[in-house]
């Protein structure tokens, strides 16, 4: 059975991606509800993500508000990986205008240098065209990469794959 | 209308500062930071048997040290890159840098908490910031190759070349290690440092086969870094992987390896008491404050 305190801690979001709740995000990782006690798990999507501790207010307002006394903590392992993203998130992503990540690199052996720009298959969140350029791995979070459209020309965010 | 509503804000006011009524007393409604998070909240940090806690906690703070001031070093670069991509691209690698040494500031912390310096009794100041902004140089355990004062940016290239390079690959074997939290620490950095060594090797590529100018800068900033590329690989246990790596850049960039000794001696350079001046000059003028 699905707690109400599970329910009431999947549906906050991502401070920087709003429309994604942190359990479309996969940071959620456990709700544990004792009574009124609740302890819910979150795992950082990046070591230095600034957006962890607002999840974690976050999450203690909205539970405080529904009646539960909640308790934030870290899990480090398993690390996130944009595969926990869910389709619905994806689908979230791409209705206001992000692009969602493909799968994530596999882990196994050395992990190979890429001098070349990452080669990945994004097609233009707003205009669909599948020519698309890579400007920079890094964008204004941790998560995204920056991308143009070489049709509608307009730029867009990529969610990275990790 | 009531004439109170639009009254001249008071902010010595009984009731108040004029601030109090845009945020009530919900304080997360504030920008990030703002309030203390224990980065290893709840995760359990009970050091193995087999294990001894002080060398563990030696190696973490080493480990978290590098990180950190190698995150001051390309904060630096905020606004003052050549471009606003490398701007951008800089200060997310200083941020992902600055998330691992709180992870390990805060293990290594939890580990031996006697490293960890003694402020006043009731100081709000939680351990990784004591150890961040309460240490003189001489305890820092960061190699001297990331306290470097930053030169032009083919430097900073070369620079993080060697250090994400080292770093990788020692993360990639740390990601089994017998403490979990270390093991769990690593294996997150890995995925992080293969994004800032893709970066620092695609751009020494770019550099070194740019134009004259680009190529002169980068061999300069190699030639400047290179000495303390022994101690480098001497600290992070780094074996002939990463010499195949580098190897392969070179490579490609058509650059030799520079053939200049290492720097002699231990210890720090003077570099690194004027970068900790100026990172805990604020935390060490209000050692009770809270931020």
């Amino acid at each position: 059975m699905v707690s109400t305190a599970y329910a009431v801690a999947a549906s906050v979001t991502d401070p920087e991606m709003p429309m994604l709740t942190l359990a479309d995000l996969g940071v959620l990782r456990e709700v544990e509800q004792c009574g009124r006690d609740v302890v819910v798990t979150i795992t950082p999507t990046y070591s230095g993500c600034p957006a962890m501790a607002t999840m974690r207010d976050d999450l203690v307002h909205r539970l405080s508000d529904a009646g539960f006394d909640a308790r934030v903590v870290v899990a480090l392992s398993p690390a996130w990986s944009s595969d926990w993203i869910t389709e619905h998130g994806r689908q979230a992503l791409r209705d206001h205008g992000l692009s969602a990540p493909g799968p994530a690199p596999t882990s196994g052996g050395p992990i190979p240098l890429t001098l070349m720009p990452t080669a990945r298959l994004v097609s233009c969140p707003r205009c669909g065209s599948a020519k698309t350029e890579l400007t920079s791995e890094f964008g204004a979070t941790a998560c995204k990469a920056l991308y143009r459209c070489s049709d509608c020309r307009e730029p867009f965010e990529h969610v990275k794959e990790i | 209308m009531n004439d109170d509503e639009h009254s001249t804000p008071d902010p010595n006011d009984q009731h108040g500062s004029v601030y109090d009524g845009l945020l009530g007393t919900d304080t997360s409604q504030w920008a990030f930071g703002t309030d203390f998070e224990d980065p290893l909240a709840g995760v359990d940090t009970t050091v193995p048997d087999d294990l001894d806690a002080g060398e563990l906690a030696t190696y973490c703070l080493a480990l978290g040290d590098d990180a950190l001031v190698m995150s001051h070093r390309l904060s630096e670069w905020c606004s003052n890159a050549p471009d606003l991509e490398e701007d951008i691209a800089l200060a997310n690698i200083a941020l992902d840098l600055l998330g691992q040494a709180r992870l390990l500031l805060a293990r290594a912390a939890a580990a031996d908490p006697a490293l960890v310096p003694a402020l006043p009794q009731g100081s709000p100041v939680p351990v990784e910031d004591a150890l961040a902004f309460f240490r003189e140089a001489i305890d820092f355990h960061n190699v001297r190759l990331v306290e470097l004062p930053n030169g032009d940016f083919a430097h900073t290239v070369a620079r993080l070349l060697l250090f994400s390079t080292v770093r990788l690959a020692a993360f990639e074997k740390l990601a089994t290690h017998r403490d979990p939290v270390l093991a769990a620490i690593a294996a997150k950095g890995v995925k992080e440092l293969a994004y800032h060594r893709d970066y620092a090797g695609r751009w020494f590529l770019t550099l070194a086969q740019g134009t004259e100018e680009s190529r002169r800068r980068l061999l300069a900033g190699l030639t400047d870094v290179w000495p303390l590329h022994d101690e480098l690989i001497r600290a992070y246990d780094a074996g002939p992987d990463v010499d195949v790596i580098l190897d392969q850049v070179f490579a490609v960039s058509a650059v030799e390896r520079p053939e200049v000794g290492s720097m002699t001696g231990r210890g720090h350079t003077e570099a690194l008491s004027r970068l900790l001046a100026e990172m805990q000059v604020v935390a060490r003028a209000h050692p009770e404050g809270l931020w």
